[in-house]
């Protein structure tokens, strides 16, 4: 049971350190090396250049992307063996948007509705360039932080991260996949005699390639719909372990890299230990409630009654206008529901066997905590208090984090931190040696704000409108639930879904797979890209703020960033702000729903 | 000397001070200030006064709509599920929230103007005899009735005024001509009179101030109205007060704060809708009234997490810091001066004054030639009855302590030699034709081998030992005999080591600035423990000292009086001008010392330090309350919808409606209750900064989550008393 999940950790915590070192050393040199890099160095960029660039570079992304989706139809037949046909627009525009922003939410099934066309030029290629235009963000930062004269050169970090970091690693675990039976062919679908003489027809294709770097990059966008959970994407219990170590393992490292960039291997260790900590508590809190403890629904009891022993009553009114008090039906008494289950074993909807219990919450919470999204679980299963993990993994969004952004989100955590402790020793705010004031303050309040508005303004809309209780598959606390992930994933970049909502259209020429499918895919599209930029954008600005300062002496009166005490600021800013943010959306969802009754159903 | 000017009779000094002393040690809540406070907090509640509060603004603005949503139940009792009772008593708490917030502001605005009040007396109208001639040293000798009837209102900047014993300083200025003793206790405080003369850097002299002795001749440097107490008064007052930049940065994160509870209650409301939804479909219902759907108690959780503690208090806080500086008797021209104090790294400090005990004093006589220690003593007595100087005196009196001490008065025919620049030494001539002469190591020996004599053994080695420790020797001779040397030391302030090591805790650098020789700098540098020390200090050399440190990020604070040192006090960071300084170190500097104690600096820093600490501590503490309300307010919010959530209830509240109006309850009443620690401040302690940061984590952070617990559950107790509730 917890073998899987330490394991997983202390490979990643021993690779993680070589590995960032090793990126500090290639991806933080000034200038070109060579003649080839000399081609397209365009020389040191301060701040906006390289927004600009970086900008300017996502945009002709987005088209190719959105192009090469658009003409699916049309692609050549060894890029589209199967004939896949137009997908609608709002799905094009989502799934541009997704792949765009690192989220890699899918609306569509990857073996249904792509071509390998598709497959390769709209969706791998964005996940071999979207992490590194993240970790190129992360390297703009990291050099504002430390006070360089200009921000480094976009094309050079984007071309550095590709060839020296994301392509030789996936190629190895591709490679380890292929060992482990993931296919890899240009092929069509494979045709199988079934035992009862029918027809198979077998979806296949370059699964390996795709799904190294979906790992590996944060990427999480499956080849198959089912994701990591599809026998050719994860066919056994070491490519599990190599796939969930692949998840972590970059994200981790971009750590020991800071450390290694600013010169204080402390500073980073602190926020390390903070990381590993929060995966640690999620990993057990969701294997504890998935596996530890039965389904208090399907358990059968107790019943959910109020304090004084009686059935709760609500305060109603019926259709003409009389008030009155209701007593939950009895439906509502969990005795009636129980099932003849037995949970010894745990909460085995949704998973899969070959990988052993604790392997789906394990993986829920590292595809979570990174912005990664792959599963190898249906998340949609997970039992009520279990679902909490993979949901505060992407509220927070800063333990580990996306490829380079998720150190970019903790900087605005460590920001409101350093700026609270900083005034509680008497001095103004320093971070890193530089005063923190009223400009750097505006810019990280603009990228604290944008993560719970752009959850929960668009939950809010869709409630409001009602559109999301017809989506649900489940009303209810289960089904609001859904909603909100669906959201939370889009907004933390994640991709990961909790399933069991309507929200895609599919092929464009037949009728939508789902009612409101293009009211899920316009918002979580306008969400995706809103989540990806601003939070990247905004931190570049401040970096370059804070560059432009003198640098303050350390003395017996700073604030030390690399203590403990620190840590435990840190540790308290980021768990009281996620808290305060997402404390009552948890409580109407998976704490209603784990208290509650279980009758929600359609 | 002068005939005495007729002066009309006018509120006595005594009566300034009176009220200054009692403005001084009024307690926080002098019922006066409370009346004057409570007026102005209902005042502030005009919109466009409280929009310069943005968090309170948000808290005004929700509260007409709870008060609008409010009268429509009144009028239609379905437009919400809640009880009228609750809802009225919402609004009330609601509005008390407001009242209690502008009341800390104006509380400590109150305070502020008591003090100017108290201040502004010294400028009440004051005749003033202006002189028109050009000879300022004539004017010390003129009658009285050639000079021109004015009065401190019209006086403007360059005029000359002569003041005479018992007269009031009628404006800021500078003396020209003449020495008087001043009694400045209506500014300082301190009712020992000070000598203030023409040139040097004792010229300076403050409007309302009064003249005890002697007649002065005064320029006038700053016109009525617009002198340094002028200044401040606007700036205690309020009046020309700007948000410091540390506070423009906190204002930013409560806005912050502010807008994203804002988010989350707003966007509750489709959310609860949504529940009452499909509980209406479970219960076959048409539909489930619950208070999450109520836009007043919606107001009320808004209200009770974004962070109305902290925003109450913040404008508070920035004036009790001013007011606090005030009160050590430091005028600083700007809130930001304070601010910035905190962040000090060096200090600047003065030797005399600041680290020693004023001037040196003799400890040792050592004798040279075949004589005992007591006779040089006596020899060097001779030589110094008449000598005035501090260290003169020092002399006799080491020498009158000395076992078996003879007579050292001189006969009436003896003739002194003054000590001069020029020959660096004093001395006496006594008629029986003994020539003692006493003095600098160098001058001494000058002055014997040109008398013929010659150096005695071992003599060099013994000058050195002793400038080796920190002293000073003087050598003293009898005719062309060097007989021993006097051991002068300068005597360190008692404490003064263990208040460097307070300071070094603090992370301050400690540097002494002192005109001693580098091996006597470095001897007393090492026994007052400071850091560093700049010897042979010129202005040039401060002001190269400053921006050496300022190069390297360091944050620098001094203090000085003298012209000279203006550019210094302007190139510091935090620059302290002694009230008893002249005119342009004043203007240099962004703070003046009224007592014109070095030891201030000190003082300032500290305040600057408890200033920023409070605001991060009250943040803290606001932030961190959160917790518990929310433990309140969400089971109640969805108690008429998922009334299984009661079991997130910790505390296990009386009801729905008592569990929210405990949460606005606590949260308005802790306003006031923490006015004490806004004003006074959050206590400093001079450890290091990670003791600092744990402490206060400690009683801000772990207390903000756990006092609200405690109080809302208290609140809730009582409520439940209320058979209405």
């Amino acid at each position: 049971m917890w073998f899987l999940p330490l394991l997983i950790v202390a490979l990643v915590i021993g690779a993680s350190i070589p590995l960032g070192l090793y990126m500090a050393r290639v991806l933080d040199r000034d200038g070109p090396r060579y003649r080839f890099e000399r081609l397209f160095d365009t020389g040191g960029q301060p701040w906006k250049r390289y927004c600009v660039a970086m900008l300017s570079f996502n945009a002709a992304t987005f088209l190719v992307g959105f192009a090469v989706l658009a003409t699916q139809p049309w692609h050549p037949a060894f890029l589209n063996p199967d004939g896949k046909g137009m997908l609608s627009p709002s799905t094009i525009f989502n799934t541009a948007c997704s792949f765009l922003s690192n989220t890699n939410l899918q609306h569509y099934s990857g073996e249904v509705h792509l071509s390998y066309g598709s497959q390769l030029f709209a969706i791998m290629y964005k996940q071999f360039v979207t992490p590194v235009i993240g970790l190129a963000a992360l390297l703009a930062v990291i050099r504002g932080l430390r006070g360089d004269a200009h921000l480094g050169n976009f094309f050079l970090d984007l071309w550095r991260g590709t060839v020296y970091l994301v392509l030789p690693l996936s190629f190895a675990v591709a490679v380890l996949l292929i060992a482990g039976g993931t296919p890899m062919t240009m092929e069509g679908n494979a045709t199988a005699t079934t035992l009862e003489g029918g027809t198979q027809s077998i979806a296949r294709g370059p699964t390996a390639a795709v799904v190294a770097i979906k790992q590996l990059g944060t990427n999480g966008g499956g080849y198959f719909g089912p994701n990591s959970a599809h026998p050719f994407e994860n066919p056994t219990a070491w490519t599990n372990v190599v796939e969930n170590w692949s998840i972590l393992v970059i994200p981790a490292a971009c750590l020991v890299m800071f450390g290694r960039m600013i010169r204080n291997m402390r500073h980073a260790a602190v926020i390390y230990a903070i990381c590993l900590l929060l995966l640690g508590t999620f990993i057990g809190w969701g294997i504890y409630y998935d596996t530890m403890r039965p389904n208090p629904g399907l358990a059968g009891g107790p019943a959910v009654l109020a304090p004084d022993g009686k059935p709760y009553a609500l305060a109603t009114r019926s259709a003409d206008g009389t008030a009155g008090f209701t007593e939950l039906p009895t439906s509502a008494s969990r005795e009636v529901v129980a099932l003849p289950i037995d949970q010894d074993t745990g909460n085995l909807e949704g998973k899969e066997l070959r990988y052993g219990p604790s392997a789906g919450p394990t993986w829920a919470a590292s595809t979570t905590c990174t912005s990664n999204g792959s599963v190898n679980c249906m998340h949609d299963s997970l039992n009520p208090l279990a679902g909490l993990t993979p949901l505060s993994g992407m509220w927070l969004n800063v333990v580990f984090g996306g490829v380079g952004v998720g150190l970019i989100n903790m900087l605005i955590y460590l920001i409101v931190a350093v700026f609270l402790a900083g005034l509680m020793v008497g001095r103004t705010p320093e971070y890193l040696g530089k005063k923190v004031e009223a400009r750097e303050m505006k810019l990280a309040a603009l990228a604290l704000l944008a993560h719970p508005l752009l959850i929960l303004a668009p939950t809010g809309l869709f409630a409001a409108a009602g559109w999301l209780d017809p989506s649900t598959n489940n009303p209810g606390p289960h089904g609001f639930s859904e909603g909100l992930y669906e959201f939370t994933s889009s907004a933390a970049n994640n991709g990961s879904g909790f399933e069991g909502l309507g929200d895609s259209y599919g092929f464009n020429d037949r009728p939508p797979l789902a009612p409101y499918g293009a009211h899920w895919d316009i918002a979580c599209g306008l969400v995706m890209l809103l989540a990806r930029f601003i939070p990247i954008v905004a931190p570049i600005a401040f970096a370059a703020s804070l560059a432009a300062k003198r640098p303050t002496p350390f003395t017996a009166g700073t604030l030390r960033t690399d203590t403990v005490t620190f840590g435990i600021v840190l540790l308290g800013t980021i768990l009281l702000l996620g808290a305060l943010m997402f404390l009552p959306v948890a409580a109407l969802g998976p704490v209603a729903e784990h208290l509650g009754p279980i009758p929600f159903g359609r | 000397m002068s005939a005495t000017l007729n002066t009309p009779p006018r509120p006595s000094v005594d009566e300034d001070k009176l009220a200054r002393r009692q403005s001084r040690w009024q307690g926080l809540f002098a019922p006066e200030l409370l009346k004057t406070a409570a007026r102005r907090a209902v005042v502030m509640l005009r919109p466009d006064v409280q929009w310069k509060n943005p968090v309170m603004f948000v808290v005004e603005v929700g509260t007409a709509l709870a008060i609008l949503f409010t009268a429509a139940k009144a009028i239609d009792p379905t437009v919400s599920a809640a009880p009228l009772g609750y809802l009225v008593a919402l609004d009330v708490w609601l509005v008390l929230t407001l009242l209690f917030a502008n009341f800390a502001e104006a509380l400590a605005e109150a305070r502020g103007k008591a003090q100017a009040d108290a201040l502004r007396k010294t400028r009440q109208d004051t005749p003033a005899f202006v002189y028109d001639g050009n000879d300022p040293a004539a004017a010390l000798r003129a009658d009285p009735a050639t000079f021109g009837r004015s009065t401190s209102t019209l006086l403007r900047e360059g005029d000359v005024v002569v003041v005479d014993a018992g007269q009031v300083i009628p404006a800021d200025g500078e003396i020209v001509a003449g020495v008087a003793s001043v009694d400045e206790s209506a500014i300082t405080g301190e009712s020992a009179p000070v000598v203030r003369e023409a040139g040097g850097d004792r010229s300076g002299v403050t409007g309302g101030t009064r003249v005890l002795s002697d007649r002065i001749v005064v320029k006038v440097t700053a016109a009525a109205g617009r002198s340094f107490l002028d200044r401040m008064i606007a700036l205690v007052e309020g009046a020309a007060r700007q948000r410091t930049p540390n506070e423009v940065a906190l204002s930013i994160v409560l806005s912050t704060f502010t807008l994203i509870f804002l988010i989350v209650t707003v966007t509750l409301w489709p959310m609860a809708r949504y529940a009452e939804g499909y509980m209406a479909g479970f219960v076959g219902a048409a539909e489930v009234e619950s208070l999450g759907t109520d836009v007043p108690t919606l107001v009320a959780l808004l209200v009770c997490l974004i962070p109305t503690t902290i925003g109450a208090l913040l404008a508070a806080i920035g004036i009790a810091g001013m007011d606090r500086a005030l009160r050590a008797n430091i005028i600083a021209k700007s809130g930001k001066a304070v601010e910035v104090a905190g962040d000090v790294d060096t200090l600047l400090l003065d030797k005399t004054g600041t680290i020693t005990l004023g001037n040196r004093q003799a400890t040792r006589f050592i004798p040279l030639a075949d004589v005992s220690a007591a006779d040089v003593g006596h020899l060097a007595a001779l030589a110094s009855a008449s000598d005035q100087t501090p260290e003169g005196k020092s002399i006799v009196e080491l020498y009158r302590r000395t076992p078996g001490a003879g007579a050292w008065n001189t006969p009436p025919e003896a003739r002194f030699v003054a000590f001069t620049a020029q020959t660096r030494m004093s001395g006496v001539d006594l008629p029986d034709g003994r020539v003692i002469r006493k003095g600098a190591a160098d001058a001494v020996v000058k002055y014997v081998q040109s008398q013929g004599g010659t150096s005695p053994l071992l003599m060099d080695e013994q000058v050195n030992a002793v400038a080796g420790q920190g002293s000073t020797p003087l050598l003293v001779a009898e005719g062309d005999r060097i007989v021993g040397l006097v051991v002068l030391e300068d005597v360190l302030k008692p404490g003064i080591r263990e208040r460097f090591e307070r300071l070094r805790k603090m992370g301050i650098r400690t540097v002494m600035v002192t005109g001693d020789n580098p091996l006597t700098a470095k001897a007393i540098a090492e026994q007052a423990g400071v850091d560093d020390y700049i010897a042979e200090a010129t202005p040039e050399a401060k002001l190269a000292y400053i921006r050496k440190e300022q190069q390297g990020g360091r944050l620098v604070a001094m203090m000085g009086d003298g012209t000279n040192d203006a550019p210094a006090l302007a190139q510091a960071d935090v620059g302290v001008s002694m009230n008893s300084g002249t005119q342009a170190a004043k203007e240099a500097g962004n703070m003046v010392d009224l007592d014109s104690d070095p030891t201030k600096l000190i003082e300032v820093v500290e305040v600057g330090k408890q200033l920023l600490m409070t605001r991060g501590a009250l943040t803290t503490f606001s932030i961190a309350n959160d917790v518990a309300k929310y433990f309140a307010i969400v089971p109640a919010l969805f108690a008429g919808t998922l009334p299984w959530l009661k079991r997130l209830d910790v505390l296990n509240l009386a009801s729905p409606t008592s569990a929210i109006l405990s949460a606005v309850i606590f949260n308005a009443v802790v306003i006031p209750l923490l006015i004490p620690i806004a004003l006074k401040g959050v206590t400093y302690r001079p450890v290091g900064a990670d003791a600092l940061l744990r402490r206060n984590l400690l009683v801000w952070g772990l207390g903000g989550v756990v006092v609200p617990f405690a109080g809302i559950k208290l609140i809730d107790l009582a409520l439940s008393l209320i058979p209405a509730v």
